[in-house]
This record gives structure tokens, sequence and C-alpha cells, in this order.
């Protein structure tokens, strides 16, 4: 049984979409899809620990043998990002429940768990596999319930967010192909490990390059790195709340994996670094993204909107950590891939909570909600300075490992730029605190707290976020020997 | 660049040319059902680059031929791959297709610009 984790890890949400759609009443479908994104998460932990313990595991499918067949290959880096999504995924199914039955008409309600689950074992298949044209498959699976998610939303804005994301990310998709395709001309190889060991006898050829290329403006649209992230303000603020919550804590994070993977483990450092200068080009539009989206968040009215427009920034730290090219930056992004997701999930599922009592995010609708709702507020406070990096929540973590990194560079004026758009981040932050604890409440006396399953599953990630910010020795120590695999390759 | 060159790769071309169009189309044109048309093009760009690659010259179709050893077979291959690919596209193409239907029955128009000036004066109005 536990020789089979690798493919149970996507099987099991994947075979557990299709029977949502046969469970016609919309809480056997919940039970259903909280039942099998539980099961992911306990797979998930239990390939971490069998990773950290044995090493790099391989599954061959069919009993096909690599290079020939599909590899599923566990090692510590995807380990730790499918103990992410997974995590979310997770936690994510039972706040859905309330909170999908405010915000999506009854009859939808099993085909948005099917598309939940589909979307799950997506993301847990980029992840897992060890082949690129898998990357591909279980790409498109996790985009296409995305963009059906997203146009669950109540608005009818959603359907326009679905659909300019729908466009930009198949372009991105089909770019991805084309880089995989002119790899496979290379080297007559799909699967990553061979193709780690293949492609240092092509490196001058111009297809390699052409590929790269590719790839990367393929990868930078899926994670959203600006100037490619258009279709992320509207898609995450019109989606419905859980969608939100999940999407903003995975998708991107699984994005920046396939460019890790497929920059350092495939092409490996020497080749990204010193032969095409991937940090050199993506530092400027890190820092970009990093300042001109903080900037732009401090003037938005819509509380989720503000908050994915913090998401692009938030992603420029990661992308940055990646440009410092060294141990520690790269340890950088792996962290925040981790804390970021603990604190976007937080804070997307606290306005779910408002969402569900007041039926609206604009920042106008949090007035008096300090008092009125003090846990669901109390929450988003939580993540908010999280977001900031106050010490003590895993925020600071992260910001810390990136200042080290940017200091090790002797790239000061990095360390005082993430300082900087911390403050940024304190602003627009307090703008949403100000109005709920300093204003008053204007509406019906007879709103109450949410309920408790929206707030249980929304306290769960602030207490994680307060315990791997006290206790980070676990995540970093994970994240570290993580960035030293991806550093070192699995090159000749 | 010599004519040879030209002419050896000419798959090469109609896929890049396919592929600009494909793109040009996607970016252009407003009309959402456009943009899913010029999104397929693009694809199809792709799906032709796979194909075109895996053709071995003087080589027959990947079906084993019994008894004959020294057969030249064209690589499977990237056909499989594109057969997933093409499922993919379509499976791309009826979500797109589905949500242009639900915008023309929530905005009454599927053109970009008139959904960005409805959408455009709600928020002015609240």
């Amino acid at each position: 049984m536990s020789a089979h984790l690798p493919i149970l890890q996507v099987v099991v949400p994947l075979l557990a979409a299709p029977f949502c759609l046969f469970l016609k009443r919309g809480r056997m479908a919940w039970g259903l899809a909280v039942f099998a994104s539980w099961a992911a998460l306990a797979i998930a932990l239990a390939l971490l620990g069998q990773v950290t313990q044995e090493g790099v595991l391989s599954y061959a499918i069919g009993d096909w043998v690599p290079p020939i067949g599909i590899e599923y290959r566990v090692d510590i880096v995807n380990a730790w990002v499918l103990v992410i999504v997974s995590g979310i995924g997770a936690v994510v199914a039972p706040y859905s429940m309330a909170s999908i039955e405010r915000e999506v008409e009854a009859g939808r309600i099993p085909l948005f768990y099917a598309a939940y689950l589909l979307c799950l074992s997506g993301l847990l298949g980029i992840t897992i596999t060890g082949d690129m044209f898998n990357v591909f498959v279980f790409l498109e699976i996790s985009s296409l319930s995305a963009y059906a998610l997203i146009a669950l939303g109540q608005a009818r804005r959603a359907l326009t967010s679905a659909f300019r994301y729908l466009i930009m990310g198949s372009v991105g998709a089909t770019f991805i192909v084309i880089g995989i395709g002119l790899l496979y001309v290379m080297t007559g190889s799909l699967n990553m490990a061979d193709l780690a060991q293949l492609l240092p006898e092509v490196w001058d050829s111009r297809t390699v390059k052409v590929a790269y290329g590719f790839l990367a403006v393929g990868f930078c649209l899926k994670l959203a790195l600006f100037p490619l992230h258009l279709w992320l303000p509207n898609a995450y603020t019109y989606a419905p709340s859980a969608v939100t919550a999940f999407m903003a804590s995975t998708a991107t994070k699984v994005a920046v994996y396939m460019l890790l993977r497929f920059f350092l483990t495939v092409f490996g450092a020497p080749f990204s670094f010193d032969v095409m200068a991937l940090d050199r080009v993506l530092l400027p539009l890190a820092l970009v993204a990093i300042a001109s989206m903080s900037l732009v968040a401090i003037f938005q009215v819509n509380v989720k909107r503000l908050l994915a427009y913090s998401s692009v920034a938030q992603i420029g730290y990661m992308i940055l950590g990646l440009s410092f090219a060294t141990v520690t930056g790269l340890t950088a992004t792996l962290l925040h891939l981790f804390n970021h997701a603990l604190m976007k999930g937080a804070l997307f599922m606290a306005m779910g909570c408002v969402m569900y009592r007041i039926g609206s995010v604009h920042i106008n609708a949090v007035a008096g909600l300090g008092r009125r709702m003090p846990w669901t507020m109390a929450a988003f406070v939580a993540g908010g300075l999280s977001l900031v990096g106050v010490p003590l929540t895993v925020g600071f973590v992260s910001k810390w490992y990136l200042i080290l990194g940017a200091l090790e560079r002797g790239w000061w004026w990095a360390a005082i730029l993430v300082l900087l758009t911390s403050l940024l981040a304190l602003v627009y932050i307090w703008r949403v605190v100000e109005v709920a604890y300093f204003r008053d409440f204007p509406g019906d006396e007879a709103t109450r707290e949410a309920p408790w399953t929206l707030l249980g599953p929304t306290w769960a990630l602030v207490a994680l976020n307060l315990y791997f910010g006290i206790d980070a020795g676990r995540t970093v120590g994970i994240a570290r020997q993580a960035a030293e695999v991806l550093m070192a390759g699995i090159g000749p | 660049m010599s004519l040879d060159l030209l002419v050896s790769h000419y798959n090469y071309w109609v896929v890049i040319f396919l592929m600009m169009v494909g793109f040009y189309i996607l970016i252009s044109r407003g009309n959402l059902i456009k943009k899913v048309v010029g999104l397929n093009v693009f694809q199809t760009s792709v799906f032709m680059l796979y194909i075109s690659m895996g053709k071995v010259n003087g080589g027959t179709p990947p079906i084993l031929i019994y008894g004959e050893t020294d057969v030249l077979y064209s690589n499977p291959l990237p056909h499989v791959l594109i057969l997933t690919a093409i499922v993919v596209g379509i499976a791309t193409t009826s979500v797109g297709l589905a949500l242009a239907v639900r915008i023309k029955e929530a905005y009454g128009t599927i053109e970009e610009d008139e959904i960005n000036a409805i959408e455009a004066r709600t928020e002015a109005t609240g």
C-alpha cells in the first residue's frame, strides 16, 4: 500500500470528483470532498515522511520503467509543495460548505465539489509528476476546473474574469507545450530526470534556448508575475470566497514550483543562471511587482481585490528570492511558498466570513465589524500582521530569510525595498482594520458572528500562522534542504 | 537565409505562420467567439509542430507489421501526445464557448468593448 502512495495522491481526488456528480445532494458531495481532501493531506504527509527518511521516491506508472513510461518522482521539494497544496485543500473543503451554500445556487453545489476536487488533483498531479507532458495534462485539468470555479461567482463579472483567465491561461499553457515539444525534438525524452542528463550536451543549440524562453513566458503567465498578472485581480475578486481562498494559496504556488522544477532540476542551475541569466531577467520584474502592486493595493476599495493585488506583490517576493541565485534566496522562496499560502488563505477566509454575514466585501461593508464579528476581524488582523511580517508570525520568517539572502549577495537596496514594501503592506491592511474597528456598525442589530463552520478552518490557518512563526525550525529546515536539492540539480 | 533552409524546414514556416495568425486574432479581435477561434488556431499550430516532428523520412505509419523486422516507422509518440492535447483543446474551446453563452445572457453582448463599457457604467453607479 505505502509503495503506491505517489499514484494514490492524485487518483483519490481524481476519482472522487465524478462521484460528487452522482451524489445529488450538496451535503453528501461536500462530505466526499472533505474525505478526499483529508485523504490527500494524509498521503502527502506520509510521502514527506518517507522522503525525509529514505530519499527520492520513484514510482513507475503501470510498471513501465522510466524514461519510457511516466514516472512519478517525489523528492523533498515536491513533497513539501504537495503538503502545502493538499493542506490548503483540506482546510478549505470543510470551510466551503457554509460559504458555498450562501454564494452558489443549490443545484450547482455538487458540480462545485467535482470541479474543486479536479482542481486539487490537477495541482497535485503537476507537483508529483516527473514527466514533462504529464505536467501539461495536469496543468490543463487544474486550469479548466479553475475557470469553471471562478465562473460560479455571484456577480456577472465573474464570467468575464473567468473568460479572460481562460484566454490568458490557455496561451500560457500552449507556450509551455511549445517549450516541451522543442525539448523533445532535441533530446527525444520527456522524463525530467532523463532530460537533466541529456540537456547539457545540447546547451548550445538555439532550439533549447528558444524552448527556455517559451517555458519562461508560460510559467510567468501562470504564476502571475508582473506584467503578466492581468488575469489575477478580477479572477480572485469575483470568484466565490472559498474558491479565492483555495486558488490564492495553491494555484500560483504550484506555478512557482513548476518554474523551479523546470529551470533548476531539468535545465539545471548552471544553465539557468550562467547561460540564460534567469536571475537578471527576473530580478527587475520581481522588484517592480513588489513595489507597484503594493502601491496599487493601497488604493483598492474592494477588500478581495486589495488582497489580490497584494498576492501579485507577494509572488514578487518569491521570485526575488529565486533571483538571488543562492541557497538562502531559494530557501526564502520555498518558505514564502508555504507561509504565503497560510496567510493569504487566512485573510481570504476571513473575508469569506464577512461575505457570509454582510453580503459584500467592499471596504465600507466591514465598518464596525471589529465589535460585531470580533473573531472574524481578529483572524483578519492576525493574517494581516503575518502579511506585514511582524515577529512571531510566519511572515516574519519569510522576510527574515529574504533579507538574509539579499545581504548575502551584498544587495542592501533589495533588503531596504523588502522593508519599505512591508510598510506598504501595513498601510493597506491598516486601512481595512481602521474601518473595521474605528467606525460604527451601520447595519442590522441582529448581525452576528460568522458560524463556527467558517471560523474553525479560518482560525486553524491563523493558528498555523502563529505556530510556524514561533517554531520555524521545522519549516526552515525542510525549505533549506529543498533549496539545496534544487541548486545541486540532478544533471551529470 | 538560403532558399534551402526555407524549403527544408517548410513545416516550421507553416507552424509559425499559423501560430502568429492565431495569436493575432486572439489579441486584436474584441468578439469573444473570435477570440476562442483564434485560440484554436494558435493551439492547432502547436499540434502541427508536434506531428511534423514525429515524421521520419521514408517511414511508414507506426503500425506493427508482423514478420518484417527492418521496417522504418514514423515516431508514434508525438501523435499520442497530440491526441491528448487535442482533447484538452476541445475542452478549452467548450469551456470558452460556454462562458461566452453565459456572458451573452448576462450582458446581452459578446463584444469586449461593449462589455467593458457596461462594467465601467455599473462600477460608477455602484
